[in-house]
């Protein structure tokens, strides 16, 4: 119970760490912040305008402390600024909006990605030499060496421009409205596949390799020398003794993972005009949307935070060993 | 001459080499691909001269083809893979001699210095790499300056946490007490009795947060920042999705350069399992015995392992 409050803390402090970067960096870099944050609209704004943004937005001449305090107060009742890009919508409802897709598409990729990974690792371990583990895993493992989005714009190049069996982008069809209906499902499922197989093959490779180094130590272990002498099937060996074995530090990885996973998401809805979050990245970096960069920062840290605090919990139910201590 | 010979062949390095081929495979690829294109540099011309009409296929008189702009696809790989290698090569370098600068400093000193080190080196590593440096990256002034220092700030972390641990354990080793009880000063210690036995760690987190770098700077460099005048991997992909490579069906724009990067970041994963092999003995005591079970003659002669590590090398 103290370890998981002491995880708890050191989530709030990362959290608020990445707070303070967010802060910090439009004010320690050269230059007045909110003329470069407002370069977009010099000449089309009246400088009381501007004037008024700035003071609602936390660029005024008090001192740095009561900037920061303002600036802290406002994030926890969930402003987090105005968008450039999108004036004068707030950050946070542009986020909100396009929250579900990426959600969507990196939730699916990773859950495919882990699981059948982990099955294919346990795989390639438990029959060393075989094809899993001799051509199938190098294989991946190559295929990982390539960025999310270069493997998003050769499938889009093969299956959506050549054979045409898939669409080209987008989440949905143009026609279609978002219903609950199977046939949006299914519009939905079509769209989501390319993108989805892009950052599967990019990740799965390294699923594969943890498992399979883990599965090898364990499976050199006393406890499954026994486990086969007791003369217990290959496949309860396989899956009850050595498999949940060697899934703990893969389960540890899952939550570095999402961060990543995120993060190549983002890049590979860019290939895909998929109107997630990395839309919005991109939106951003290029009309020089700073406040909803660093929104779009904010969010994914806290995501990742999640993920991490979620496994540590999961870690602490799963292997017992870490509950023996410290309570 | 004899004595360098006699000094290489010993080195473990070349020991692991010959023993892991693959490595040297890998070794010759990033050869190849540095070399090449630092040597191809000054007979290509410059690759932004607009040559020919654009989107043209490859061809016999431009091989790789030209890209929407009528600029030369072989150039721009050449010249991309030069300058991208390059700063790779340098930011993977200098994250890891910071990272194992402030791993080893936290795991040697101990006390609250570790304390803090550690806490800030677990918090860097929690906060996700890569939407930190696009906030980082979209502030700075564009330019290779601002990807390297970029890199670096949101890449060392990992090496320290690496580098706290070992010299955790290097510590409290025997021969590490010795030398302090000989009365040996703290920078000898470190410098002559720690560096040593962490030169191939080294190596290996180099190699790590090469690769690191090589898809944290495609990527940034792909959403447009960084210094778009610049010829790089991934200034490249970012006009070829700028200039809709993909809904003309243009592959060859794209399909260079990212050959390049997967070969270059398979080549480094090569080179580390010799790498890996220096570090851990033992991985190398299992390759050379699967070679020798699987030697019949050999086998007669050779050594005599124990029955589960015949198993495995006979499934193998």
């Amino acid at each position: 119970m103290i370890k998981i409050l002491q995880r708890l803390v050191f989530y709030v402090v990362a959290i608020f760490l990445a707070l303070c970067i967010n802060f910090l960096i439009p004010r320690l870099m050269p230059g007045d912040p909110m003329n470069m944050i407002f370069a977009r609209f010099q000449g089309q704004m009246s400088p009381e305008a501007i004037a008024g943004l700035r003071q609602a937005m936390g660029f005024t001449d008090a001192s740095m402390a009561s900037q920061f305090l303002h600036y802290f107060t406002s994030i926890l009742q969930g402003n987090f600024g105005v968008s450039t890009s999108l004036f004068p919508a707030r950050v946070g409802d542009v986020i909100w909006q396009s929250l579900g897709w990426t959600v969507l598409l990196a939730g699916v990729s990773l859950l495919v990605s882990f699981s059948c990974g982990t099955v294919l690792g346990a795989l390639a371990a438990w029959r060393r030499g075989s094809w899993i583990d001799r051509v199938l895993t190098p294989a991946l493992i190559f295929i990982g060496s390539f960025p999310y989005f270069w493997l998003a714009m050769l499938l889009v190049y093969i299956f959506a421009y050549l054979v045409e069996w898939f669409p080209i982008g987008h989440a949905y069809s143009d026609g279609s409205k978002p219903a609950w209906t199977f046939a949006f499902f299914v519009d939905v499922m079509r769209h989501l596949f390319l993108p989805a197989l892009s950052i599967v093959l990019a990740t799965i490779g390294g699923w594969i390799l943890s498992m399979r180094n883990a599965m090898v130590s364990v499976l050199g272990s006393e406890f499954i020398n026994l486990a086969h002498c007791k003369g217990l099937s290959d496949r309860v060996v396989l899956v009850r003794y050595a498999m949940r074995n060697a899934l703990l530090p893969n389960i540890t990885g899952l939550g570095m993972a999402v961060g990543y996973v995120l993060a190549g998401s983002m890049l590979t809805e860019i290939v895909f005009s998929y109107p997630g979050q990395g839309y919005l990245l991109v939106q951003a970096v290029r009309n020089q949307d700073y406040p909803l960069m660093q929104g779009l920062f904010f969010c994914i840290t806290l995501a990742v935070l999640l993920a991490n605090w979620m496994v540590d919990l999961a870690y602490y139910w799963l292997d017992p060993r870490t509950r023996g201590q410290n309570i | 001459m004899t004595l360098l010979r006699t000094l290489v062949r010993q080195s473990p390095f070349h020991r692991a080499m010959r023993d892991y081929p693959a490595s040297l495979l890998g070794l010759a690829c990033l050869l190849l691909l540095g070399l090449g294109s630092v040597l191809l540099l000054p007979f290509i011309g410059d690759p932004r001269d607009f040559i020919a009409e654009p989107l043209l296929g490859p061809s016999t008189v431009y091989w790789f083809g030209t890209n929407g702009q009528g600029q030369d696809v072989w150039r721009q790989t050449v010249a991309g893979t030069a300058s991208s290698l390059g700063l790779a090569f340098a930011t993977g370098m200098s994250m890891t001699v910071i990272g194992a600068l402030i791993g080893l400093i936290a795991g040697y000193t101990g006390s609250w210095i570790d304390k803090i080190l550690s806490y800030a080196t677990n918090i860097a590593l929690v906060i996700p790499g890569l939407p930190l440096a696009i906030v980082l990256a979209a502030f700075l002034p564009s330019g290779p300056w601002s990807l390297y220092i970029v890199l670096v700030v949101t890449g060392w972390a990992w090496t320290a946490r690496v580098f706290r641990g070992l010299a955790l354990s290097l510590r409290s080793k025997d021969f590490v007490l010795a030398a302090a009880l000989a009365g040996e000063s703290r920078l000898r210690i470190v410098s002559f009795e720690l560096l040593p036995n962490l030169l191939a760690s080294f190596a290996s987190s180099a190699i790590g947060a090469t690769i690191y770098a090589i898809g944290a700077q495609v990527g940034l460099e792909f959403l447009g920042l960084g210094d778009m005048n610049r010829v790089s991997w991934g200034t490249n992909l970012y006009w070829a999705s700028n200039d809709a490579a993909l809904l003309t069906g243009s592959w060859w724009i794209f399909v260079p350069t990212g050959l390049c990067i997967a070969l270059a970041c398979s080549a480094l994963t090569l080179v580390s399992y010799a790498v890996d092999a220096v570090n851990n003995p033992s991985l190398r005591a299992e390759q050379v015995l699967n070679k020798r079970l699987r030697d019949p003659l050999r086998r007669a002669i050779g050594v005599t392992p124990l029955a589960k590590e015949i198993r495995h090398a006979l499934n193998a």
